[in-house]
C-alpha cells in the first residue's frame, strides 16, 4: 500500500495529518487523553455522575461510551479499516454491530429478571 | 463487466477469479475472519460476566477495593493506577506495531526490526504485569469468613473504619489438627493445605475485640458495602464455616465466587492471546531480520500479525472497562 492510499483525516475531516506516521501519533495522543479521562473519573467519582440513568449509573454509561470511542479509533486507524473497501468494512463491522447488542440485550434482561426473582425472596440465596 | 488490471500485482497473489476480493489478500481476509469470530468469543465471555453481575447487582464486589496494589508502594491504597499503566503500555505497543507496519510499506527493514522489537518488549511487560496482578489477587489481603450459603464476611475495625486482616485479630487455639497427607494416613485420601487459622480462632478473636464488626457483601443505597452493628455481627458470625484467604476458582475472599472465576477466565484468556501474540511477533521479528520479507518483496506478514496485535489491544480496552472501571 503506497502512502497516498491512507486516509489521513480523523474526526470527520476536522483534523488532517500530513503523513501516516503523524496520524498514528495523533491517534495515540487522543487515546491517551480518553484513557486519562476514564481513570480520572474512576478515581474522583464525581457525585453528579452517580445518578441512575436507565438502571445504571450515569458514570458507567460514560465509561462504556468512551470505551466504544477508543475501540472505534483502534479499529479504524490502527487496524486500517478506514482504508479498506466498504465491502470489507461492512462484512467485518456489521455482524459485530448486529450480534453483540443482541447478545447483550437478551442476557442482561434475563439477569435482571433473575435478580428480581431472588430479590423478592421467591428463591432463597442467602441461608 | 470490466476488470481493472493492476500491473504491479504479482500473478501468484491473484485469486481464482483473476482479482483480489475487496482488494485485500487471502491472508488478510482470513485474519479478519478470525478476528470477527474471536471478537464474538470475547463478547460471549464479557456478556456472561455482565449476566452474573446484573444477577447479583446488589452484592457484586467493588473493583476499587479489590485491585489496590502498585509495585513498590506497600500498604498504599492505589486503585486502578496499575491497570491504567498496563493500558498505556498496551496502547503504546499497539502504536509501535502500526509504525512497524508503516515502515514495512516503505520497505525499511531496519525500522521494521526496531519497532517490532519495541512491540515485543511492550507485550512482554504487559504479560508480566498481568501475572503480578494475578499473584496479588490469588494471595489476597485481608482474608474473610465464608458462610454456609457461600456469603463472604469481611472485618472492619470501627476505630478507624478500615478493613482488618483476620490474621491480625485471630487468637490462637492450640489444636492437634494437621493436614491429612496420604503418606501418614489412608493412602488413597488427602486434603488441601489447611488455612493457617481456623474459624474458631477468628471467632474467639472477634468476640474478644469490641471494636470489630462485620462487613457483608450487600451494597447499600450509597454504593458502599453494608456494615453490620456489633450485635448483628455477633449473631452473624455463627454462620461462618470456613476461613478464606485470597481467591481461587472455588473460594474468593473479595465476595462473590463468580467474580474470581470470571476474572481468572477472561483476563487469563486475554493474557493467553497476548502471550501468543508475543510468540508470533518474535517469529515475525526473526523473519524480518533474516530478510524473508525483503526477498518476498512486501511486508504483508507484519501487517497481518499487526491486525491480531491491535485486536488484542482492542479486547483489553473492553476488559479494562468492565472489570476495573464500571
Amino acid at each position: 500500500m503506497a502512502e497516498g492510499q491512507h486516509k489521513l483525516a480523523i474526526f470527520r475531516g476536522l483534523l488532517k495529518f500530513k503523513s501516516n506516521q503523524q496520524k498514528i501519533w495523533g491517534v495515540l495522543i487522543f487515546l491517551s487523553i480518553v484513557t486519562t479521562i476514564e481513570v480520572g473519573l474512576g478515581i474522583l467519582k464525581p457525585e453528579i455522575l452517580m445518578t441512575s440513568f436507565l438502571r445504571m449509573k450515569l458514570l458507567n454509561w460514560i465509561f462504556i461510551l468512551l470505551t466504544i470511542v477508543k475501540a472505534y479509533y483502534i479499529a479504524w486507524d490502527f487496524m486500517h479499516i478506514r482504508d479498506e473497501r466498504s465491502g470489507l468494512k461492512n462484512s467485518i463491522v456489521l455482524p459485530l454491530v448486529i450480534l453483540i447488542p443482541y447478545l447483550i440485550f437478551i442476557l442482561i434482561l434475563e439477569a435482571d429478571y433473575i435478580f428480581d426473582v431472588m430479590d423478592i425472596g421467591f428463591v432463597s440465596w442467602n441461608f | 463487466m470490466e476488470v481493472t488490471t493492476n500491473t504491479q500485482v504479482n500473478e501468484r497473489e491473484l485469486w481464482g477469479g483473476g482479482a483480489k476480493p475487496f482488494s485485500a489478500s487471502y491472508g488478510k481476509i482470513m485474519m479478519w475472519f478470525f478476528i470477527v469470530s474471536d471478537a464474538l468469543t470475547f463478547t460471549g465471555f464479557l456478556v456472561s460476566y455482565g449476566f452474573s453481575r446484573f444477577k447479583n447487582i446488589n452484592s457484586w464486589p467493588i473493583a476499587d477495593e479489590v485491585f489496590t496494589h502498585f509495585p513498590f508502594l506497600h500498604g498504599v491504597d492505589a486503585p486502578m493506577y496499575y491497570v491504567a499503566l498496563m493500558t498505556f503500555i498496551l496502547i503504546f505497543s499497539s502504536v509501535t506495531m502500526v509504525l512497524a507496519v508503516d515502515a514495512g510499506h516503505h520497505m525499511n527493514k531496519s525500522k521494521v526490526t526496531f519497532y517490532m522489537l519495541l512491540t515485543i518488549i511492550g507485550g512482554a511487560i504487559f504479560v508480566g504485569s498481568q501475572a503480578w496482578e494475578w499473584k496479588n489477587f490469588i494471595k489476597g489481603e485481608y482474608g474473610a469468613l465464608e458462610t454456609k450459603g457461600g456469603q463472604i464476611l469481611q472485618f472492619v475495625n470501627l476505630e478507624n473504619n478500615k478493613r482488618i486482616s483476620v490474621q491480625d485479630f485471630a487468637i490462637g487455639i492450640n489444636s492437634e489438627r494437621q493436614t491429612h497427607k496420604s503418606n501418614i494416613g489412608l493412602w488413597y485420601q488427602n486434603e488441601k493445605t489447611l488455612p493457617k487459622i481456623t474459624v474458631e480462632e477468628v471467632k474467639k478473636g472477634f468476640l474478644a475485640n469490641p471494636n470489630l464488626t462485620i462487613r457483608t457483601e450487600q451494597i447499600s443505597e450509597n454504593g458502599q458495602k453494608t456494615l453490620l452493628s456489633r450485635d448483628e455481627a455477633i449473631y452473624k458470625i455463627d454462620d461462618a464455616i470456613g476461613v478464606v484467604e485470597g481467591a481461587n476458582l472455588i473460594h474468593n475472599e473479595y465476595g462473590n465466587r463468580l467474580f474470581a472465576d470470571f476474572f481468572f477466565f477472561i483476563t487469563g484468556f486475554h493474557g493467553f492471546h497476548v502471550f501468543s501474540g508475543v510468540v508470533i511477533n518474535i517469529i515475525i521479528f526473526f523473519n524480518v531480520i533474516l530478510g524473508t520479507y525483503e526477498k518476498r518483496g512486501h511486508y504483508e506478514m507484519v501487517e497481518k500479525v499487526g491486525l491480531y496485535w491491535h485486536f488484542v489491544d482492542l479486547v483489553w480496552v473492553f476488559v479494562f472497562t468492565f472489570f476495573y472501571l464500571v
